[in-house]
C-alpha cells in the first residue's frame, strides 16, 4: 500500500469528497420534497392523483438509476437541454430516491391506526388539520429509520455520477489511477472516503431503529 | 425520435440479447449470494466467536460501499494482484461479493425474528443447538425471509446496470449501442422507454409476488 497516493492526490480526492457530499445533500432536500408530495397524492381522496402517485412511485422504483442518470445526461440534450454530469447525475438521484421516500411516507402515514383520524374527526379537527396534528407527528416517528436509510443508499447511490463525468469520488479516482497508473491503491483510498460517511449513518439508523422498537 | 428506424428487428433481438444477458448475470449471482449470504448469515446469528466478528467488519464494510466501486475494483484492481477475470465473470464476483453481504444480514434478521420460545422447547425436548438451527429455526426462518430476498433481487437486476462501466453487453449497454446507431440520437428515446419497460415489466412482477407472498404469510 503506497500511502503518498494518498497525500500526492489529496486535493483531488477532497474535491470528488465534496461533490459526493454536495450532490448527496442536494438529492436529499430535493428528494424529501418531491417525496413528500407524491406520498400526500397517494393518500388524498381524488383518484387520479392517487394513480398518478401510485405510477410514479412504482415505475421509478422499478427502473435502474442509471437508466434514469442516461436520460438526464445523453437523452435531454435531443430536446435541447443540455445538463453536465454533475447536474444530471443529481436531478437522476433526486428522482430515484423520491419514490422510495414517498413510499416510506406513505407506509408511515398509513400505520397510523385508522382510530386516531376517526377520532380526531370526530372531535372537530377537519381532515387538514388531523393530518397535521394528529396523524403526522405520529407518523415521523415511523418513518425515520427508513429515510434514514435512504440518505444511505443516497450517498452510496451518489457513485452514479462517476458514470456522467460529475465530478464526484469515483470520477476523481478515475482521474488519479489514469495519472498515477495504479488502480488497486487509488480505490481503497476512495473506499475509505466512502466509510467516513456511510459508517456514522448506518449506525445512526441502527440506533434508531433500535429506539424505535423499544418504544412500543 | 425515430420509433420505426429504432424498433427494427435487428435492434429489438440485440436488445432482447442485452436483456438476457441481464437476466443470467443477476440470476447466477442471487444463487451465489444466498449460499454466501447463508452461511455468513447464520455464522453471524449462532455467535460463533472471531468468525463471527470477521465475518461482522467484511458484511459491514461492502454494505457500506457502493456497488459501482465494487465492480470497478473487481475489475480494474484485482489484476494488479494477479487477479484477472473476463468481463461477465467479474460483474459476477463483484455482485455476488455485494448482494451476499445485503442477503447475509436478511437472511440473520430471519433466524433473529424466530421466537425464543422455540428454541428453548427444542431445547429442552433434547435437540442440541445445531439440530435446534436446522431443524426447528432455520425452516421457520427461511419461508419469512422469502419475500425480503425477492426484493433483494430486485435490486440487483437493477443494479447490473452497473456493469456497463466494464462493458457488459447486457441491457443498458446494449441500449446505448443502438443509440450510437443514429447520428441525431432520435433513437435515444424510444430504445430507452422499451429498455425501462422491460426492467419494469419484470420487476413490477416481482415486486407484485412479494406482496402476496408477504400478505399470505402475516
Amino acid at each position: 500500500m503506497n500511502v503518498s497516493i494518498l497525500f500526492d492526490n489529496f486535493s483531488m480526492y477532497m474535491d470528488g469528497f465534496y461533490h459526493t457530499l454536495l450532490a448527496s445533500v442536494i438529492a436529499l432536500a430535493g428528494s424529501f420534497v418531491l417525496g413528500v408530495a407524491v406520498a400526500v397524492m397517494r393518500i388524498t381522496v381524488f383518484k387520479p392523483l392517487q394513480w398518478l402517485g401510485t405510477a410514479y412511485v412504482e415505475f421509478i422504483r422499478n427502473i435502474p438509476l442509471l437508466l434514469i442518470t442516461f436520460v438526464f445526461y445523453f437523452g435531454l440534450p435531443n430536446a435541447g437541454l443540455r445538463l453536465d454530469g454533475f447536474q444530471a447525475g443529481t436531478v437522476a438521484l433526486t428522482i430515484y430516491t423520491s419514490a422510495f421516500i414517498a413510499e416510506a411516507i406513505r407506509a408511515g402515514i398509513q400505520s397510523v391506526s385508522k382510530g386516531q383520524m376517526e377520532a380526531a374527526r370526530s372531535s372537530g379537527f377537519t381532515y387538514s388539520q388531523a393530518m397535521l396534528h394528529i396523524i403526522l407527528p405520529q407518523a415521523i416517528k415511523i418513518v425515520i429509520p427508513p429515510l434514514g436509510n435512504q440518505f444511505l443508499n443516497l450517498v452510496k447511490n451518489s457513485s452514479i455520477l462517476g458514470v456522467v463525468a460529475g465530478l464526484d469520488l469515483m470520477y476523481q479516482a478515475d482521474l488519479v489511477s489514469s495519472s498515477t497508473l495504479v488502480v488497486f491503491d487509488v480505490y481503497i483510498f476512495v473506499a475509505l472516503f466512502y466509510l467516513v460517511l456511510t459508517i456514522p449513518l448506518s449506525i445512526g439508523v441502527n440506533y434508531l431503529e433500535k429506539r424505535l422498537e423499544k418504544s412500543y | 425520435m425515430d420509433f420505426i428506424g429504432a424498433y427494427s428487428q435487428e435492434h429489438l433481438a440485440f436488445l432482447w440479447d442485452g436483456f438476457l444477458v441481464t437476466l443470467y448475470v443477476a440470476f447466477i449471482s442471487i444463487i451465489l449470494s444466498f449460499f454466501f449470504g447463508l452461511i455468513a448469515g447464520t455464522l453471524r446469528y449462532a455467535k460463533v466467536p472471531v468468525l463471527s466478528q470477521l465475518i461482522a467488519v467484511l458484511v459491514e464494510t461492502i454494505r457500506n460501499l457502493p456497488l459501482l466501486l465494487i465492480i470497478f475494483f473487481t475489475f480494474f484492481a484485482l489484476p494488479e494482484i494477479g487477479i484477472k477475470l473476463e468481463i461477465t465473470a467479474a460483474a459476477i464476483t463483484a455482485l455476488t461479493i455485494f448482494e451476499s453481504a445485503m442477503l447475509s444480514e436478511i437472511i440473520r434478521s430471519g433466524l433473529k425474528s424466530i421466537d425464543k420460545g422455540q428454541i428453548e422447547a427444542a431445547r429442552s425436548s433434547g435437540l442440541s443447538y445445531t439440530q435446534t438451527l436446522f431443524f426447528i429455526v432455520m425452516p421457520q426462518a427461511l419461508r419469512r425471509m422469502v419475500p425480503p430476498i425477492v426484493s433483494q433481487f430486485i435490486s440487483l437486476l437493477k443494479d447490473t446496470s452497473l456493469a456497463v462501466v466494464i462493458a457488459l453487453p447486457e441491457l443498458i449497454h446494449n441500449a446505448q449501442i443502438i443509440n450510437g446507431q443514429s447520428a441525431d440520437g432520435s433513437y435515444f428515446f424510444p430504445i430507452f422507454l422499451l429498455a425501462a419497460l422491460m426492467y419494469f415489466a419484470v420487476n413490477y412482477s416481482l415486486s407484485l409476488a412479494a406482496r402476496r407472498l408477504e400478505v399470505r404469510q402475516t
